[in-house]
């Protein structure tokens, strides 16, 4: 598929809290060894979060929809520390 | 410190059928939003029934932006490249009052938000509130994210949506399961107003709904849609959580396959893609229903998964829960009664008393069902446009051994048993 996600993501209108992301990793570790499937590296819906090639997975969460998808799938580890950007940043839907 | 009657958490249709119902009674409502403005957080397909919206405002077609009112409804099955359809057009669907329409929900939820404030509703945006203020076991308020930004009413109506932090905070509601909640991926595509009338033979303001099962899901438990709006298409599909999970598809990949269905691309050419959004559908019915009151607060809407997934119903059923939750407080109110757990209890039972509960309790067994039979999202899809393929095609092949053949088809990949028993689990479960 030669669409990428990064190319659909350019289409949205976003706030970004410089220096505040509302997701963070809570355990760094957790990802790399104990979490073997990774599977927030496929399934957000922005592409948040990517599997680095030394076992890593890195989030940035600029491009975030906001869905919490992230979140509720990591049901085994919980290490995802999710809450809402601050009042007014984040993504900002046109049509919605 | 000023104390409210009553505070709203969100600006979606729960929390304005909410706040428009409690101020228009003469309370003092206020209603805080994290969004730049009413609707820039919110996503859905999105169709509008407009029986819940006619009940708190009957004069809404003369004011809110509406896309196209639904004439036409299809339903596809389809496999790799082919589709086997059902269409109910009516012009009944085309006399007013119209029964459903398109909408934009950014759009939308602005206009109804500017009817909460003309109720009287003092609305706050730009604002996210970060946790509930307890007084021992009772919510009083709210703590927003602005310098001395607490709240206090003698009511919370929790109306934020989906994911519903607030509710997890003090253990209202537990994390949800990735087998209660769908994830749905939608584009938006432009087209000149007449492309989208000439594709789907609609005239102006009237349109075509298309909802798809299938192969498109890559054996997910999901499903596609379509819908037509004034000068764009909506397009999306959603699949449980816990599915995407187990297969680690990418959702926008599949967004991508499906629209190169060949079924599909010809409707959508030469659309303008102008946003991209994500967002989950709490679809674990009854079974999954947290407590949505106890004292100061109540759930309404996704918050509380009142969700019909079988018939595509959620906003609908998003307006009527912030209706009831309003008027119970209104009822209280007039009563001169506290707004405790036991007292609250009235908001269940208007409920229980409604299509909302009605409709749960009768679906409740359908995602159980979908759950343990992925045959229906794959096998059967395959079968049936296999079937309809191998009749109309005219080969020299006579019927009756065609008619033999399928029938073979069908219980070499499920049995006959396979097949008897699918029957019996989907009527017991929508009976």
């Amino acid at each position: 598929m030669n669409v990428t996600v990064e190319e659909k993501l350019f289409q949205n209108r976003y706030k970004v809290d410089h220096g505040r992301p509302h997701i963070s990793i809570v355990n760094p570790d957790v990802s790399t060894h104990d979490c073997r499937t990774q599977p927030c590296t496929r399934i957000c819906p922005a592409a948040c979060y990517k599997a680095e090639g030394n076992g890593t997975v890195s989030l940035i969460s600029d491009g975030c929809l906001e869905c919490g998808t992230c979140r509720i799938i990591c049901s085994e580890h919980s290490n995802v520390d999710w809450s809402y950007p601050r009042g007014g940043y984040g993504i900002l839907f046109k049509f919605g | 410190m000023e104390k409210f009657d009553a505070i709203v958490v969100g600006a979606g249709p729960s929390g304005n059928a909410a706040a428009y119902t409690l101020a228009k009674a003469g309370l003092s409502v206020i209603q805080i939003e994290r969004g730049e403005y009413p609707g820039s957080k919110n996503v859905q397909g999105a169709i509008l029934y407009s029986d819940a919206l006619e009940r708190l405002i009957p004069e809404f077609r003369d004011e809110a932006p509406l896309e196209r009112h639904i004439i036409e409804q299809r339903m596809w099955v389809l496999d790799d490249d082919s589709h086997i359809a059902t269409n109910y057009r009516s012009d009944a669907f085309n006399k007013l009052p119209y029964n459903r329409y398109t909408i934009l929900r950014a759009q939308f939820d602005k206009w109804f938000s500017e009817k909460v404030t003309q109720a009287g509703a003092l609305v706050i945006c730009e604002t996210t509130v970060t946790d509930l203020i307890m007084d021992g076991n009772r919510v009083v308020g709210v703590r927003t994210d602005r310098e001395n930004g607490d709240l206090f009413a003698d009511v919370v109506v929790l109306a934020d949506g989906v994911n519903s932090l607030l509710a997890k905070k003090p253990g209202y509601q537990p994390e949800h399961k990735a087998a209660d909640v769908a994830l749905a991926v939608k584009e938006i595509l432009f087209l000149p107003q007449e492309t989208v009338e000439s594709r789907f033979n609609v005239k102006e303001g009237e349109g075509v709904v298309i909802e798809m099962i299938g192969k498109i899901t890559q054996g997910m438990m999901g499903t596609g849609f379509l819908y037509t709006n004034n000068e764009s298409i909506t397009i999306g599909v959603g699949c449980m959580l816990s599915d995407f999970k187990e297969s680690g598809v990418s959702p926008y990949l599949l967004l991508e396959k499906m629209k190169a269905h060949p079924s599909i691309k010809p409707l959508i050419q030469g659309g303008e893609m102008k946003e991209y959004t994500a967002h989950l559908i709490p679809e674990g019915g009854l079974k999954a229903m947290p407590q949505v009151y106890g004292d100061g607060w109540m759930i309404v809407g996704d918050s509380g998964m009142f969700v019909n997934a079988v018939h595509r119903e959620g906003s609908n059923l998003a307006m009527t829960t912030g209706r009831l939750a309003a008027e119970t407080i209104i009822g209280l109110r007039q009563a001169g009664k506290q707004m405790t757990r036991e007292n609250l209890a009235q908001y269940r039972a208007k409920l229980d008393d409604s299509f909302v509960m009605k409709d749960l309790a009768k679906y409740k067994d359908m995602p159980g069902v979908f759950h343990a039979n992925p045959q229906f999202f794959t096998t059967y899809p395959e079968l049936v446009n296999n079937a309809a393929r191998h009749m109309l095609t005219v080969d020299g092949v006579d019927k009756k051994t065609k008619e033999r053949e399928i029938l073979k088809s069908f219980t070499a990949s499920r049995s006959l048993f396979g097949l008897m028993g699918d029957a019996f689990k989907m009527w017991r479960a929508l009976r």
